[in-house]
């Protein structure tokens, strides 16, 4: 869907309610980028619906000014495929936390990329549950304490960006709340990208998360593209997601060149105007047809 | 006896044939049980199909009952007139249930009669490489001999099974239509041939029907309703919907996909249903389980979706093959809190076809969740129907659906989507229209849809978006038609069902009524809202309430006793997997008259030598507890 060009700024995503997040929460920076983000390719709110789960993160929805659908803990993605099925006019973002999307809805996670439904999926990665008042959660780091791993995390991190290229996922990318600037960039590439869109960010929980903090990312991350990567390589995508450490690698890890056709340019019942457009009902000749069938 | 066979003791009874066909999974038990179903419904004659089966590719023991007769049969019945043994196991446990009067067919050059056949039974041996040796090892050519002599017996033209030959073969070439057209012609000559003449009851050369299987039904009525997104995942006896839905996607312009899980499946109906699509999507008990937070989901946010629930009994697998009435329990009390969804349960085949639009108008109406409870014995029964009662333009009634923004629209004015109405019902935009946006959220929320669930609390608030949700549910109620007594008032006993069982227990109240114990039946078709009221009313004034139900609990009288308030006096219960024969009910009434409170029936004859089914205990295959 082309919108005639508007003039839009990012206050006109701004929605009427403060965010309630914690002073210095990550989310806030996640907020503004997915605002300056869409202002930049002038969609209409109107046309944008974002769908969350369950999490601090999840509230976003009630704080950015479009079509918001708050769901259920970890079911953001089946929630915006349907959404996606149904009306493939609109822009459709799902939006949520680590818990939300790795830990209660991986499995989702996995087909949808699998199945490759064309909409854009932002996970505030803060490595804690943070509504929950900070359990650990499938990206906390192995030793971490918190208040269910009192002895710390026996568990190794996920790691989400491998799980992408290994599901097919045609654009996967990890941005950081700190660096605006780069996750307005990854942010409207994610959304043009005509297919499933992994961007995972590191999303600071000032508030139970005391290992994660803007001081630890700031230390590590790097730019990819200041490391010479090609995000066109999926090997090298794959190189780079392993690493974690002294550096952590963010930016646009793997952009397919040639991406496979989303599943709802490919199944012939999605052809043509959007299943909401549709007339309702079956027409006489179609009766005559099925009843046919049954004789 | 004389020269000439009669169906039956008391010929003038006689309405009907019951065919049994059984075999193993791979037999092609199924197909004939199609292909006989087809023959008959293109001469105008009525069909009530069952298939018992048991979940597996090969081997178990498929059984195939149809029965048919000149009107509308409502149910399976309770004989078996034709027997039609595809393999040995079929024979073993089958021919003691012949009925006097009937026959025994089998090939008998692969088969054999385990003891003599039943008194009055006669015995059409159809040895298949003597009638068609050309078939050499293609036993399933056995299937076409026995359907050539069942019609001829049933009475009907051999010319309906040379039609269907073609039609299924034609693709394979002329010999393969040569050959099966004579072994049905072999078939149906030795039936004339062998066995004393019978008279069949059936007048071929009527008006020809539609023959539809459940799930078909339940498919069609939601292609007729304007489903345009239906998603699913894989589980029996749900399967149907999804293969039909599959099968006519394309060309009907409806999106159907197989998807990860269940909780997918629900969350992305309620997904497509939010932004205007009319979504649906079926699954079994188990499946249903995993959409139980989901259906919260969309009461909450207010968001029609419809549910059909096969029921299953048991967790995955439990008896997936079977027919019981097991989750009205788990769909009374789908998802947490106390929200707002209608529950209906089609009473027949063709009810099921009907069920489906006006469910989505109610839906779209009342904005919430429509839970539809089939079962095994609608959902993969089969029934004819005259083609004219499928071909119907239903009421489309989105409700008060905003899907475009007026030219008029005040961009300063705020759109409330929870707008607190007398009704509870408020204008549903969706997203896509300029000038509506909204946020619709799990979390309580006030009428600008602005989260009360944590920071902003507010009792005051809470309360009134509850209350308003809560009255939908009686303009629901208002929309529902009440169930109706059918039969005589003053009738000595009221039989209450609910669902699929509706045809069963009409047929055993006449049944009653002419043995001499008058009967009457309430069948209830929507469970929630419930007509409290009148069903109160019918109860006090009856001289003896009886409840019918496939339940080993009493699900359902449980039910009638939290909405009334008011307990039946008896209970018919049967929970062993297979549907309610009119005689169990029959005899079930009569345990009762005598003093039983609740009688536990079982589809078995006392007596019976074989483990099919096992031995029971009590009179006439009722066992009371
Ligand atoms: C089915 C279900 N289980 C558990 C919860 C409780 N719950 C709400 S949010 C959450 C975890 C949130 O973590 P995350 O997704 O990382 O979001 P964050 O708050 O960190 O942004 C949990 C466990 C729930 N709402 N629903
Ligand atoms: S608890 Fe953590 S994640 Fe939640 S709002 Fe506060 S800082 Fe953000
Ligand atoms: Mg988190």
């Amino acid at each position: 869907m082309t919108t005639a060009h508007l003039d839009l700024k990012p206050k006109d995503y701004r929605s009427e309610v403060p965010p309630d997040w914690c002073p210095g929460c990550g989310d806030f920076g996640v907020l503004n980028a997915l605002q300056r983000a869409c202002a930049d390719l002038s969609i209409a709110p109107h046309e944008i619906l974002v769908v969350s789960g369950i999490g601090c993160s999840s509230n976003l929805p009630g704080f950015f000014r479009s079509y918001g659908l708050h769901s259920l803990h970890g079911r953001s993605l089946p929630v915006a495929t349907g959404a996606r099925l149904g009306n493939h006019d609109l822009h459709v973002i799902a939006v949520g936390g680590d818990g939300d999307g790795y830990g209660i809805g991986m499995g989702h996670l996995f087909h949808s990329m699998r199945r490759n439904i064309n909409l854009t999926y932002i996970v505030m990665d803060n490595e804690i549950y943070g509504l929950t008042t900070g359990q650990i959660s499938p990206t906390s780091l192995t030793g971490m304490k918190t208040k269910t791993t009192p002895e710390g995390n026996l568990e190794p991190p996920a790691n989400p960006l491998l799980v992408a290229l290994a599901a097919g996922c045609h654009f996967v990318a990890r941005g950081y709340s700190g660096d605006q600037k780069q996750l307005v960039e990854i942010i409207k590439q994610g959304l043009q990208h005509p297919g499933f869109a992994l961007i995972d960010v590191f999303s600071p929980c000032v508030t139970f998360n005391r290992v994660n903090t803007y001081d630890f990312f700031k230390e590590r991350v790097k730019r990819l593209e200041d490391m010479g990567h090609d995000s066109a390589d999926h090997m090298a995508a794959i190189e780079q997601a392993r690493i974690w450490g002294d550096v952590i690698p963010i930016g646009i890890f793997y952009q397919s060149p040639d991406p496979r056709p989303a599943i709802d340019d490919q199944d012939p019942a999605l052809q043509g105007e959007p299943l909401v457009h549709r007339e309702l009902g079956l027409s006489a000749e179609q009766r005559r047809q099925l009843i046919h069938e049954m004789m | 006896m004389a020269n000439h066979r009669v169906w039956g003791v008391n010929m003038s009874e006689r309405r009907d044939v019951i065919v049994g066909i059984g075999g193993a999974a791979g037999d092609g038990v199924a197909s004939a049980g199609n292909n006989l179903a087809l023959m008959c419904a293109r001469q105008g004659i009525g069909i009530f199909a069952y298939n018992s089966y048991q979940s597996v590719i090969r081997g178990g023991h498929s059984w195939f009952r149809i029965r048919a007769s000149n009107t509308q049969p409502q149910s399976v019945g309770d004989r078996v007139d034709l027997l039609i043994a595809l393999n040995q196991d079929c024979l073993d446990r089958h021919l003691q249930e012949v009925h006097p009067g009937g026959v025994v067919l089998y090939n008998s050059s692969k088969l054999k009669l385990p003891h003599a056949p039943p008194k009055d039974v006669q015995v059409c041996a159809l040895p298949l490489e003597e009638l068609v040796p050309e078939a050499g090892k293609l036993t399933i050519m056995q299937n076409t001999v026995a359907l050539g002599a069942v019609i001829q017996l049933m009475g009907l033209p051999l010319e309906g099974i040379e039609k269907l030959i073609e039609q299924a073969y034609g693709k394979k070439g002329e010999e393969v239509v040569r050959s099966n057209r004579a072994a049905a012609r072999a078939g149906f000559d030795r039936a004339k041939e062998s066995l004393v003449p019978i008279d069949s009851p059936l007048t071929p050369g009527g008006k020809p029907l539609a023959w539809i299987i459940g799930n078909q039904a339940l498919a069609y009525g939601g292609a007729l309703a304007g489903v345009k997104l239906y998603v699913a995942y894989p589980m029996s006896p749900a399967t149907g919907v999804l293969h039909w839905m599959a099968k006519h996607a394309r060309r009907l312009g409806i999106c159907a996909r197989q998807v990860e899980d269940e909780i997918a499946v629900i969350n992305m109906a309620i997904g497509a249903s939010h932004v205007g699509v009319r979504a649906m999507c079926a699954t079994s008990g188990g499946g249903f389980a995993l959409m139980s937070e989901a259906i919260g989901f969309a009461a909450m946010i207010e968001t029609p979706v419809v549910v059909i629930n096969v029921q299953r009994a048991g967790p995955s697998t439990g008896v997936p093959t079977k027919t019981e009435q097991g989750d009205l329990n788990q769909a009374v009390g789908a998802s947490q809190g106390d929200l707002q969804r209608i529950i209906v349960a089609p009473t027949s085949i063709e009810d099921a076809c009907h069920t489906i639009p006006e469910v989505f108008n109610l839906a779209e109406r009342h904005q919430l969740p429509v839970i539809v409870l089939s079962d095994l014995l609608i959902s993969e029964g089969g029934t004819t129907v005259p083609p004219e009662t499928l071909d119907f333009e239903p009421v489309i009634d989105r409700g008060e659906l905003i899907t475009e923004a007026p030219a008029d629209i005040d961009p300063a004015a705020s759109y409330l989507r929870y707008r607190v109405t007398e009704s509870g019902v408020s204008p549903r935009a969706i997203p896509g229209v300029p000038g509506h946006l909204f946020v619709a959220a799990s979390d309580e929320q006030d009428e600008d849809g602005v989260l009360i669930s944590d920071v902003y609390t507010d009792p005051v608030i809470r309360k009134k978006m509850v209350d308003k949700r809560a009255r939908k549910m009686v303009g629901v109620l208002r929309d529902i038609p009440a169930p109706a007594l059918e039969g005589p008032t003053d009738a000595q006993v009221t039989l209450l069902g609910w669902g699929s069982t509706r045809g069963v227990i009409a047929e055993a109240a006449k049944r009653l009524t002419d043995e001499g114990i008058t009967a009457n039946h309430l069948q209830i078709k929507f469970l929630v809202p419930f007509h409290a009221a009148e069903v109160s009313a019918i109860i006090e004034s009856a001289q003896k309430t009886i409840s019918v139900e496939n339940s080993e609990s009493g699900q359902f009288a449980r039910h009638l006793r939290a909405e009334t308030g008011l307990s039946v006096d008896g209970h018919i219960r049967k929970y062993d997997g297979e549907p309610f024969e009119p005689k169990h009910i029959v005899e079930g009434v009569k345990a009762v008259l005598r003093g039983d409170e609740v009688v536990r029936v079982l589809s078995t004859e006392p007596g019976w030598r074989s483990e099919h089914p096992p031995v029971a205990t009590g009179p006439t295959g009722t066992r009371t507890h």
